[in-house]
């Protein structure tokens, strides 16, 4: 366990960076986007809701996990749905490079 | 035994695989051409992790998963179908939703393994559920307002910020009680409670204006639980995920303090909105210059370099696609046409660039702040819809004013200055503008959207 939390630290940090890294070279252009786009990613969140209900361990716990679920996977659908509507109203006026 | 094993493997690869998948999403994002490859692997990340958790062997009941998932679905799609105009408040919105999500997972969680619970799990236990708490409703209050349910003004009382202070600590205070003494588990739903009430105060003071510094804020509390989730769940790609949330959130708060002016833990600390000392006193009327659509259409046929300077104001009165008509008419004369953007320019980061793109302007047209100053004494006409205070040039020159120091673009460079503006009230900050009284600037009073319209009529462009 001491060590799974060790590795789990040493992930985060790494996360991190290259959060960071990646991040920082996104065009401002995009940022609205981005935010969105994260949101969804963030909304992985999900499968610790589903884990909840799937385990049924208690009925609270069954049903917190289930409007955990529903904010969440609303997230997930209307996060990637906008960034996608968002991301095709970008064009150039340059000629596309084929 | 074997058996179970090796589907947790599987499952484990699965997370692995959908986590690079993650990072090349955002990767993708640097650049418009390949952002929507972005979308797809996300997309595919995601598929692959929700399917991969439910092959987990402890599950045991599909029915409610599937109901809320079909469910979440169903809110989703019209969260994803809003107008352009309304996507500050919708991703205020989806932050509070991911928010919710981590704090009652984070509740749940305590109840099932309390007594027993870890010094080190409980502290993460307690980050997730004060981070997710304050920002589930931190966002509402944010979408709230944007949304504009609730009012836009910042609300102030004396001794706010102590009062913040006070309950902040007292959250944590009490957080760090129950990781000394598992056993008192009274002090669990006091720490959300007090997290949710932190959340509507910390809000509360924030106007407009500050809207695009607090969405980016929320964005990363909203990661940073999610990580903290993943700890308590021993997630590695919760951590992951939560921890690209939380930087790029991070990175968002960092670029939108920088151009307000502000110092990042100044805004960590929800100094946000400091009491506006309203410099609308002294109301003497300064003489300043009008000039009628006609006029306006006549300088900008004849200019060669004319750029526009959108701002909020453009959104509120859903101008964009009557300038991009003055855009194509323009065009057409042979005039060069860009937009110049401030990265706090319109109620979140990126705004006005995803109304421009809405509204058909090609990207390439859309200039960053610190490429386009350089031009400004070059070009004609700067038009400027909808904005103010960050084209004030005060903040260059007078350090008694609010904004001093704060970077702005230069229009008051340019040889013509053309305001399009409602009236002569100041902006949203309450400062006065002295671009105004300029003898280069000219006030074109109206409505945007009319306004603009009415110069496209006069160029005999439009339908």
């Amino acid at each position: 366990m001491q060590s799974n939390l060790i590795d789990a630290l040493f992930i985060f940090m790494l996360a991190c960076f290259i959060g960071f890294e990646v991040i920082r070279h996104v065009s401002p252009l995009l940022h609205t986007p981005l935010m969105s786009l994260t949101n969804a990613l963030d909304a992985i969140a999900v499968v610790g809701a589903i884990v909840l209900v799937g385990e049924k361990k208690s009925t609270f716990a069954t049903v917190l996990g289930v409007i955990a679920i529903v904010a969440a996977t609303s997230n997930v659908v209307g996060g990637f749905l906008i960034t996608d509507r968002m991301l095709r109203m970008f064009k150039t006026s340059r000629p596309v490079k084929k | 035994m074997n058996e179970f094993a090796g589907s947790q493997y599987v499952i484990e690869i699965v997370y692995l695989i959908a986590s690079a998948l993650f990072i090349l999403s955002l990767k993708w994002m640097s650049s418009p051409a390949t952002a929507r490859h972005g979308i797809l692997a996300g997309e595919i990340g995601m598929v692959l992790a929700i399917g991969g958790t439910l092959l987990r062997h402890g599950i045991v009941d599909y029915k409610w998963i599937v109901i809320a998932l079909v469910l979440g679905s169903g809110i989703g799609i019209p969260l994803g179908m809003v107008q352009m105009t309304a996507v500050p408040q919708r991703t205020a919105l989806s932050h509070a939703f991911g928010a919710l999500c981590v704090t009652l997972v984070g509740t749940a969680e305590f109840y099932l393994r309390t007594p027993h619970v870890e010094k080190f799990m409980m502290s993460v236990l307690s980050m997730e559920v004060i981070l997710g708490g304050l920002t589930f409703t931190g966002s509402l209050m944010a979408a709230g307002k944007l949304q504009e349910i609730l009012p836009q003004r910042p609300i102030t009382y004396r001794g706010q910020n102590l009062v913040n202070l006070v309950l902040f600590i007292l959250a944590v205070g009490s957080a760090v009680y129950l990781v000394l003494h598992p056993e008192a588990r009274i002090f669990f739903p006091i720490i959300v409670g007090i997290s949710l009430i932190f959340g509507v105060l910390f809000v509360i003071p924030i106007g407009g204006a500050d809207m695009p510094t607090v969405i980016s804020l929320l964005n990363s509390y909203a990661g940073l639980s999610a990580a903290a989730m993943g700890f308590v769940l021993d997630s590695k790609l919760l951590i992951i995920a939560g921890a690209l949330d939380g930087s790029s959130g991070l990175i968002l708060s960092i670029i939108m303090s920088k151009a307000m002016n502000r110092s990042f833990t100044n805004v960590l600390f929800g100094a946000f909105g400091q009491v506006q000392t309203a410099a609308a006193g002294g109301e003497e009327a300064r003489p300043v210059r009008s000039a009628t659509p006609e006029e306006a259409a006549a300088i900008l046929a004849a200019a060669n370099k004319v750029v526009i300077v959108p701002g909020y104001g453009m959104a509120v009165a859903q101008a964009q696609h009557k300038v991009r008509e003055l855009y194509d008419v323009l065009t057409k004369k042979g005039v060069d046409v860009r937009f110049a953007i401030h990265p706090v320019a319109g109620r979140m980061p990126g705004h006005m660039n995803v109304l421009l793109a809405e509204a058909d302007i090609p990207y390439d047209r859309l200039i960053e702040m610190e490429e386009i100053n350089g031009d400004f004494p070059q070009t004609d006409v700067a038009l400027i819809i909808g904005a103010n205070d960050v084209t004030n040039p005060a903040a260059r020159t007078d350090q008694s004013s609010p904004i001093f120091g704060m970077p702005i673009l230069d229009v008051d460079k340019a040889h013509t200055v053309m305001v399009i503006k409602r009236g002569m009230s100041p902006g949203f900050a309450g400062i006065d503008n002295p671009l105004y009284y300029l003898d280069r600037t000219l006030m074109l009073f109206g409505d945007a959207k009319q306004f603009v319209g009415s110069i496209v009529r006069e160029l005999g462009g439009g339908h």
